[in-house]
């Protein structure tokens, strides 16, 4: 549906996109993954036409994105990350207004309002000023504005900052209602739980260079071990012997801190009896375990050494 | 594109008229301060308490013609006169409670008596005038009326009083012991002096003061206003209104500019943006809907002083609305100038009202460019917002036609031109 090629964008001597390239078939949800600052808000920029790239092409089902009026960019959807609503007009001229922007019809326009203001939830609020909108409604309002024009392209930048939990839910409904229409998603955040609700595929990206693009099951695949097993030990002090330990067949990686030992294991179910066996076998007692799955932010320390949001 | 644009105009428009409070205040602003101006710069024009100078006269002479001078000065429509001592004369004007005091010295009618025929060699009455610097015209004024003033009180006493039967006397003696004179002048001049003398007599005998005026000044001015028609009446809430809506629709211009700027921040611009309009269609609209809001502005404002201080379009409507129309287009421009120059709201916007109240003041807007020296006059000839106030007046009081206001409309366009040329070619559209 779209490629994206080699996108570079310099501001003086700061680099924010550096050769980006990634590429989505239709009805495929990409998730642009990476730190604040990483370059996300800069690439969906220059995706969606506002910004011109220094270099680099932004494919639209194979023709190239050309100048401000080029009718490709009905093909695009713009959700920002910014509320991007006119707080003193109501919900439907709201909708009324930006569907005049794609040069819908009247009755053209207030059918495909009233279908996104359903989507969303917010039929019953349609004559309501956003004004008087809670954050969560606003940011439903804000997805249903990029609809209107029935793009087959969905460009979201951090659609949910800020919105609570339900909110955020219906949100992600929303979205997966309209990935399984069809519609193409390139959804950006830094929080890696959304992106592994929503995408097939992650490009990850930082310092404004794509650092891995894969299905979540190959990022995985990235990892040393696709699970954590957590054990808690009595012994804080703890004189385990983690080369014994580490050598264990299901074992992948271990370590050892706070009293507390993080086991990375491929196979969970296999290993878990076995390691609990191994350490009470070697006179080790422990207060509890816990698993966990390994996920993106896992990935993302392991390809760059920092966390997701530590930064 | 139409769509869009129409939406993008009505959006703004929309939004304008809904912040009640903020259309009311655009509106109750530029007619209050439009009044205020009106009325100071001499309102509808029949008033005339406006052009009367307060004067404090100080009489220590307490003679026939120092009386009859007071009276006179009491008498003058254009003065407001009270009587005072020295000290209090001299504080009042230091405290700028007085514009000009007249001192009438201690023998000021018999000096004034005794020159009067005497000739050069006689000495001349002394009058004081004590003004306030920064109301020097309104000194030169009073000095004008008292000399008129002088003149008939000396010669009424001349021709009729005691006091110029004594000086009429006095200046015949004095003929007689001068040597100097050609005998036939001598005796022109002593006919002249005893057929006064009999004037004088004959006069106080009758008691009705003869020729008893003293000397007047020998003509009348007829003064007629050149307005929009003979008998109409200047009326100043013209101007002031005019002023004053090019000086609020500049600072609407203003808010215009950086609310553009403004906008650059949040995400309504980026999906502005993100829709396939051209930058043409975004910043045009903008300046259209900015330009009605002015027009509107204007438009009431003018309602506003129709009704209540009789304000009327006295020469070309056509060419009234052309001015108005296009003073709002140039005001637009200018606004996205200001959004096209502008790095960031908060600098601009020092800067922007600066420029602003710049214009309005060599435009005319405060008080009239006649009161500038010619070389500003000159020079404000090129200031659109003088073009916009002249052909506001133009078609108002003046009641010109639409020739008269015909190139300063061509001029305020190109003026619109130029600057939403140069913003759109300055405006930053690549802000992420």
């Amino acid at each position: 549906m779209y490629d994206i090629n080699g996108l570079t964008k310099r501001y003086g001597n700061v680099v924010a996109a550096d050769g980006v390239s990634f590429r989505a078939d239709e009805g495929e949800a990409i998730g642009l993954l990476g730190p604040n600052g990483a370059g996300k808000t800069t690439t969906v920029s220059m995706i969606a036409g506002l910004l011109r790239p220094d270099a680099g092409e932004v494919l639209i089902a194979g023709r190239p994105l050309c100048g401000d009026t080029d009718p490709i960019k009905r093909e695009i959807g713009l959700v920002t990350q910014d509320i991007a609503l006119v707080a003193d007009l109501s919900a439907l001229d709201n909708l009324l207004f930006f569907a005049a922007l794609y040069d819908l019809d009247r009755p053209t326009a207030r059918r495909a309002a009233a279908d996104a203001l359903d989507l969303v939830g917010l039929a019953d609020r349609a004559r309501h000023k956003v004004r008087t909108f809670s954050g969560g409604m606003k940011r439903r309002l804000n997805l249903a504005a990029a609809l209107l024009h029935d793009p087959r392209i969905l460009l979201l930048d951090e659609p949910i900052v800020g919105v609570d939990p339900q909110s955020r839910n219906a949100i992600f409904d929303n979205l997966e209602t309209l990935k399984r229409r069809g519609k193409t998603l390139l959804y950006t955040t830094h929080y890696m739980e959304e992106a592994e609700r929503l995408c097939d595929r992650v490009v990850i990206i930082d310092h404004g260079k794509v650092i891995a693009d894969d299905t979540l099951q190959g990022l995985y695949r990235l990892l040393p071990a696709s699970n954590l097993l957590s054990i808690e030990l009595e012994d804080r002090e703890g004189r385990v012997d983690l080369e014994q330990l580490r050598a264990l067949p299901p074992v992948k990686t271990v370590e050892f801190a706070n009293g507390a030992l993080r086991i990375g294991v491929s196979d969970l179910a296999a290993a878990t009896p076995f390691v609990l066996q191994w350490l009470v076998d070697h006179g080790h007692r422990y207060r509890h375990a816990v698993t966990e799955r390994a996920d993106l932010e896992t990935v993302f320390l392991s390809l760059t050494g920092r966390t997701l949001r530590d930064r | 594109m139409t769509r869009a644009f129409i939406a993008l105009v009505s959006k703004d428009l929309k939004l304008f008229f809904t912040d009640r409070r903020a259309v009311v205040l655009s509106l109750v602003a530029p007619i209050a301060i439009g009044s205020f101006f009106g009325y100071i710069f001499n309102g509808d024009g029949d008033r005339t308490e406006i052009g009367r100078v307060q004067v404090l006269v100080v009489d220590e002479d307490r003679s026939p013609i120092s009386q009859d001078l007071v009276a006179q000065l009491k008498a003058d429509a254009a003065l407001e006169v009270t009587l005072a001592t020295p000290v209090e004369a001299r504080e009042a004007v230091r405290r700028a409670q007085a514009a000009v005091a007249v001192e009438l010295p201690p023998r000021f009618g018999a000096d004034a008596a005794g020159a009067f025929f005497g000739g050069r060699a006689r000495k001349k009455a002394e009058v004081r005038l004590l003004y306030d610097p920064s109301r020097a015209t309104e000194a030169s004024m009073v000095q004008g009326i008292l000399v008129g003033h002088v003149m008939q009180s000396v010669s009424k006493e001349m021709f009729t009083g005691p006091t110029g039967r004594a000086a009429i006397g006095d200046a015949l003696t004095q003929l007689e012991r001068d040597t100097t004179m050609r005998p036939d002048e001598r005796g022109a001049l002593q006919d002249l002096l005893r057929g006064a003398g009999r004037w004088n007599d004959t006069s106080r005998a009758a008691g009705s003061g003869g020729a008893g005026g003293g000397l007047t000044i020998p003509f009348d001015v007829k003064k007629e206003a050149m307005t929009s028609r003979r008998g109409v009446p200047y009326n100043g809430y013209a101007h002031s209104f005019a002023g004053m809506g090019v000086q609020f629709v500049l600072f609407m211009a203003i808010e215009m500019g950086l609310g553009l700027l403004l906008q650059q921040r949040d995400g309504l611009w980026r999906r502005l943006r993100a829709a396939p309009l051209s930058r043409g269609v975004l910043l045009g609209a903008r300046s259209v809907s900015t330009a009605l809001q002015s027009l509107f502005i204007l438009f009431f404002m003018f309602l506003f002083a129709r009704v209540v201080f009789g304000v009327r379009v006295d020469g070309s409507l056509a060419g009234f609305i052309g001015i108005a129309v296009a003073f709002s287009l140039m005001t637009a421009s200018f606004g996205l100038l200001i959004a096209g120059l502008g790095r960031t709201p908060e600098g601009t916007r020092a800067l922007s009202i600066v420029a602003t109240l710049v214009l309005v003041m060599l435009g005319g807007a405060w008080v009239p460019t006649f009161v500038f020296p010619q070389w500003l006059q000159k020079l404000t000839v090129v200031v659109p917002t003088r073009w916009a106030v002249d052909g506001l007046d133009a078609t108002t009081w003046r009641g010109l036609g639409f020739s008269s206001v015909a190139w300063p409309i061509v001029f305020l366009l190109g003026t619109a031109m130029i600057c939403g040329s140069l913003a759109v070619a300055r405006f930053r559209w690549d802000a992420d």
